[in-house]
């Protein structure tokens, strides 16, 4: 029986950038310990020299020409954003940074 | 003859007569919707405006005799995870609440190029995540059939709009069955394509390399219509097929006789519904009427079909979902923000649900250092065998049957509390996304007066069989004329 | 006893690819001359839902050329990867890279650094004596081809962000830990810089930010070849910032160890206005990226006609060229590095012995010279003043048309005001004169006006025979054959001794 214990779900949900309470993170734990059990199912099948999917392709090489086309319009684009300035999207400050 | 119940055959042809127009059909579908979707609540955006200028439109291509498609002013709903300019796109999530796209999808663009009148978009799992539309940021759908069942998901608000004649065809989204599970319930005909066949450009991703955008109509006929409209290389999907498509619609009438349909013991095993298996049985007994040869078949690694499909969409997921993040467009929450991280996580915590969140942490748990090559790694190179199982039973068939899910449609709120339970529903949809092969769902019965469903699945590329094989089927068969009650003309 | 410490460098070059698409979509990737934020931009670059990547062909020659300049074996099978983490730069929330298969792998480069001491050399176990140091050879892990971020400009209490630069096509050439000194890391950055300047795949603009580096650093006993803990020096934006990080971190991380602590392997920025690197703020998840294929974009699958068309594009690179340069024209190794150092100027140099009578040996003095002086004075481009011309003005000196005292001033005049060398000349009356007769006038009478400095010179004092030339050529404006002038000079002297 695997265990996914509340620091697991807490790291988890920091790579995704997901803020999580201890009580999520609780109730997350006991559930993602059932599915990471069925995943290891897996385990039974024997894949040795099988290639993985991400490999194939509809298509290979599927190259676009070095060309510039239209841009689309900068008033469209910033029409969804929160908070913008002199044509630009604005957001806090990042820590660690100047 | 009530218009909302009409094939796009029978629409096309009474507007190429002009006998009706397409505003009239439009208004028509429109009044339905205000009138019946309160209850269905298939809907989530409906577009009255933009549909009667379409409609006026079609109705001006008709009269001159210019670009008459057989979509021409025709009313279609579409899933809500397809970008539709200037039209809310939301993938019901309260992180897309109110995000209004600034461009078409390739399919949007198409089919307005069709002359296909768009009523509105309808409701899904959040960002296609269920198998009951239940994880909707915003309400439930009901089945058309039964209003205190699920439609199915993640495709339900598009099967239900289509079920209780909401619209003459809808365009739905097919991940892991996504289409193929909520037709069955609904009592609906729907196609998931081979992957690539149509292309992804502007629909929201949800597993990059599962994602199909596939018709959901009254019958194989239509859908042979739509898909035709809608495939195509695309220069914009680089995973796009490069081929031409051909004419659906061509040889559909073709006789099926001396055709091999194949039989998955894997797919007939204990847990299946009674009333589910004997609708299958009926099918079987059916085709072999047509003169189709029955063949049993082995796809020996179907047990691993929901781990391979759950790991792979929960990796790809979580990183299709980053860019959500309160920056650009969406929502955003910044209560006190000191930082932008802080930013990131308010946002994200509010605006996703909790199968949502689930599934971002899972995958970025199968994707993290350590754990790579034991989940991530291993399910692709399974995978690599699911696609290796289709292909070896294709090789010796044209076709095989199979349910679209071991039950009819469940109750609302029956599976909520139970993920794994819920994820079990999808066991006999899930295998044909990471194998890349097409899947016809047709109506196949019922059990319980609650419609079964069925799927043909294909070789890669080969969906002109799959129509003429359903259609032979619907040629003798009226599973897929019975509409709900609700649908009865008053 | 007090150890001593060798540094174990290796760097990260980041490259943009000049190309005039970004890398997956169509908008323009001249982001340094749009006249304002946000205006080249499209769903795909600024992460829009829905929006995919379609690769850019050019940027993939322009990758594979750049392996091949670099010795890599180029794979034919490679793919896309997602890097994925959060940042305001980063509109998707993961960066379009390759990872597992990039295009190019397992190159080299030689490098020279006068302090490169006697050590096993990565992958190669030999010393290569080259230039007028120490040669060695540095093995090239990788070369892969990646996005560029937004540009995010820090204000006081935010930051904005411009989706111009996301998505420009950026190269990333990683090397072994092969480096051993700070000279032999800017050799390399330096011969990399060259490299792709010659490859015309990046214009080496660093004040524009087209190339930056970071250096993985760590230190170890002298003769140990254990792999310490390191240190990643982000952000590096000039050669002096690479120089003076890696010196600082090498004397901090010996400091550390010399005290009894240990160095943590961590992420640093370069604090240049106070000279010293800084934590930055450690992220304990900040390099779990979870990598996986990117689902978007078919892998790539080349062959070897696709990998033979790159490589007939292959120029000169520097390094054969000065080896030609020093077997062709009898320069030394470092006379040919400054000529191939840019492409440009080793293009100018042969240009010019084309044209000219002289001996290469001469051209590269003049240009070595006078002409860098005179170009980094007037601030104007090589080309302003053509090969042709400053051969003309070349043979002009050796023929002894002119004085090199006059070439000299020719070369100015056609700096600043351009012409032809000959009209110039002429027009000054720069013409040097070799008629026995006007100069032995000259001689004869700076002989009859200085008779006391005839007397110290019959004294012994020899050094007065350069006064007598000088004033000489004083009193001929320089036209004078100096050569003729000595000559008649020291016979004159001679004649006088009593």
């Amino acid at each position: 029986m695997s265990t996914i214990d509340t620091k697991t779900v807490k790291h988890v949900a920091n790579l995704v950038r997901l803020g999580i309470s201890e009580e999520e993170a609780q109730t997350f734990s006991g559930q993602f310990s059932s599915i990471i059990d069925y995943f290891n199912m897996l385990n039974e099948v024997d894949t040795e020299n099988v290639i993985p999917a991400s490999d194939i392709a509809n298509a290979e090489n599927v190259l676009r020409e070095d060309e510039v086309k239209p841009s689309m319009n900068r008033e469209e684009f910033l029409k969804n954003a929160p908070q913008t300035e002199r044509g630009y999207i604005k957001v806090p400050t990042v820590l660690g940074e100047e | 003859m009530e218009l909302t119940n009409l094939t796009i055959q029978e629409a096309s042809e009474l507007l190429k007569s002009k006998k009706i127009s397409s505003v009239e059909l439009t208004k028509a579908t429109l009044d339905r919707i205000h009138n019946v979707d309160s209850k269905v609540k298939s809907y989530v955006t409906v577009t009255d405006e933009l549909a009667l200028q379409q409609a006026k439109q079609a109705d001006e291509r008709i009269a001159k005799g210019e670009n008459v498609t057989p979509l021409t002013g025709i009313p279609f709903s579409m899933k809500d995870c397809i970008s539709t300019r200037n039209v809310r796109t939301t993938c019901s999530s309260k992180i897309l609440e109110n995000y209004v796209p600034q461009y078409n999808a390739t399919v949007t663009n198409k089919l307005a190029d069709a002359g296909a009148v768009l009523v509105g978009k309808t409701n899904m799992d959040e960002f296609g995540m269920g198998s009951s539309c239940e994880n909707s940021a915003f309400f439930n759908t009901h089945n058309p059939w039964d209003l205190n069942r699920v439609p199915g998901g993640s495709s339900g608000g598009a099967a239900a709009s289509m079920s209780a004649s909401l619209c003459n065809f809808s365009i739905g989204e097919d991940t892991g069955g996504s289409v193929r599970m909520p037709a069955g319930f609904c009592n609906v005909t729907g196609i998931k394509p081979t992957y690539g066949r149509v292309s992804r450009y502007g629909l929201i991703s949800l597993v990059s390399s599962f994602d199909c955008i596939g018709p959901m109509t009254r019958d194989a006929y239509d859908c042979a219509t739509v898909l035709e409209a809608i495939a195509g290389h695309d220069e914009k999907d680089s995973t796009t097929y490069q081929s031409a498509v051909p004419s659906y619609t061509q040889n559909i009438n073709k006789p099926i006789k001396g055709m091999k349909l194949g039989i998955s013991k894997e797919y007939f095993v204990a847990g299946m519904e009674a009333g589910v298996e004997s609708a299958m049985q009926e099918a079987i007994r059916t085709y072999e009427k047509l003169g189709m040869e029955i063949k049993e078949v082995s796809l020996p690694h179907t047990k691993y079909g929901l781990p391979v499909y759950y790991l792979l969409l929960f990796a790809e997921a979580s990183s299709n979902l980053a860019r959500f993040d309160g920056t650009r467009f969406g929502l955003s929450v910044s209560d006190n923000a000191k930082d932008v991280i802080d930013i990131y996580l308010q946002t994200r915590h509010a605006g996703f649900g909790d199968e949502v969140k689930r599934r971002m942490m899972l995958g970025a748990y199968a994707l993290s250092a350590g754990y790579y090559d034991a989940y991530y790694l291993k399910a692709q190179k399974v995978r690599t065998l699911l696609r290796r199982d289709f292909e070896t039973a294709l090789a010796s068939c044209d076709i095989l049957l199979a349910p679209t899910c071991p039950t009819t449609a469940f109750k609302l709120g029956e599976k909520t509390n139970d993920p794994l339970a819920m994820y079990l529903s999808d066991i006999y949809v899930v295998a044909t996304n990471p194998a890349g092969v097409p899947a016809l769902a047709l109506p196949a019965g019922f059990s319980k007066d609650m419609p079964v469903g069925m799927q043909l699945i294909g070789k890669h590329l080969d969906e002109a069989t799959l129509f003429q094989v359903g259609h032979a089927y619907q040629q003798v068969t009226d599973w897929h004329k019975r509409l709900p009650s609700l649908c009865h003309r008053r | 006893m007090k150890l001593t410490y060798e540094p174990v460098i290796g760097l990260e070059i980041h490259g943009e690819l000049l190309t005039k698409s970004k890398m997956f979509c169509s908008c323009s990737a001249d982001y340094g001359s749009a006249p304002e934020p946000n205006i080249n931009i499209c769903p795909t670059c600024t992460g829009l839902p829905g929006a995919m990547p379609t690769a850019n062909k050019k940027a993939l020659e322009l990758a594979a050329l750049v392996g091949l300049a670099l010795n890599c074996s180029i794979n034919k099978h490679n793919t896309f990867a997602r890097k994925n983490y959060f940042y305001p730069d980063l509109p998707k929330g993961y960066q379009i890279s390759q990872y597992e298969l990039p295009i190019a792998e397992k190159g080299w480069m030689d490098v020279t650094s006068p302090l490169t001491p006697l050590l096993k050399g990565g992958g190669n176990d030999s010393l290569l004596p080259q230039g007028e140091g120490l040669g060695m050879r540095v093995r090239v892990r990788r070369v892969h081809i990646e996005e560029d971020t937004a540009k995010l400009s820090h204000e006081k209490n935010y930051a904005l962000v411009d989706f111009n630069r996301a998505g420009v096509p950026l190269l990333e050439i990683v090397s072994e830990p092969d480096l051993r000194t700070v000279e032999a890391a800017l050799d390399y950055a330096t011969k990399i810089r060259a490299i792709l300047r010659y490859l015309g795949v990046n214009s080496g603009d660093m004040e524009k930010g087209v190339l930056r580096f970071e250096a993985n650093i760590s230190v170890r006993p002298v003769g140990s070849a254990e792999l310490r803990k390191r240190t990643e020096i982000k952000n590096l934006n000039s050669f002096r910032a690479l120089a003076r990080a890696s010196q600082y971190e090498i004397e901090r991380q010996i400091k550390v160890y010399e005290s009894g602590g240990e160095v943590l392997q961590e992420t640093l920025g370069w604090d240049d206005a106070r000279g010293i690197t800084t934590s930055q703020r450690s992220k304990e998840d900040a390099h779990d990226y979870r990598y996986f294929p990117e689902p978007d974009l078919p892998p790539l699958k080349l062959n070897d006609a696709w990998i033979d068309a790159i490589r007939i594009q292959l120029p000169e690179l520097p390094e054969a060229k000065t080896k030609r340069f020093i077997a062709d024209f009898e320069l030394t190794p470092s006379e040919a590095h400054l000529l191939t150092s840019e492409l440009s100027l080793a293009t100018y140099f042969e240009e010019a012995i084309k044209h000219a009578k002289s001996s290469p040996k001469i051209i590269n003095t003049w240009i070595a010279g006078e002409f860098m002086r005179n170009l980094n004075e007037s601030n104007v481009e090589a080309d302003s003043v053509s090969a042709r011309s400053l051969a003309q003005l070349i043979d002009m000196v050796t023929d002894k048309t002119i004085s090199g005292n006059a070439g000299k001033t020719v070369l100015t005049e056609l700096f600043k005001n351009g012409g032809d060398p000959a009209e110039i000349v002429k027009a000054k009356g720069l013409a040097q004169i070799s008629d026995e007769s006007f100069i032995q006038e000259a001689v004869t009478k700076i002989l009859n006006d200085n008779p006391s400095e005839i007397e110290k010179y019959h004294a012994g004092k020899d050094t007065l025979l350069q006064w007598f030339v000088g004033q000489v050529a004083r009193a001929t404006k320089g036209k004078a054959d100096p050569v003729m002038t000595k000559e008649l000079m020291l016979k004159g002297l001679e004649e006088r001794r009593k």
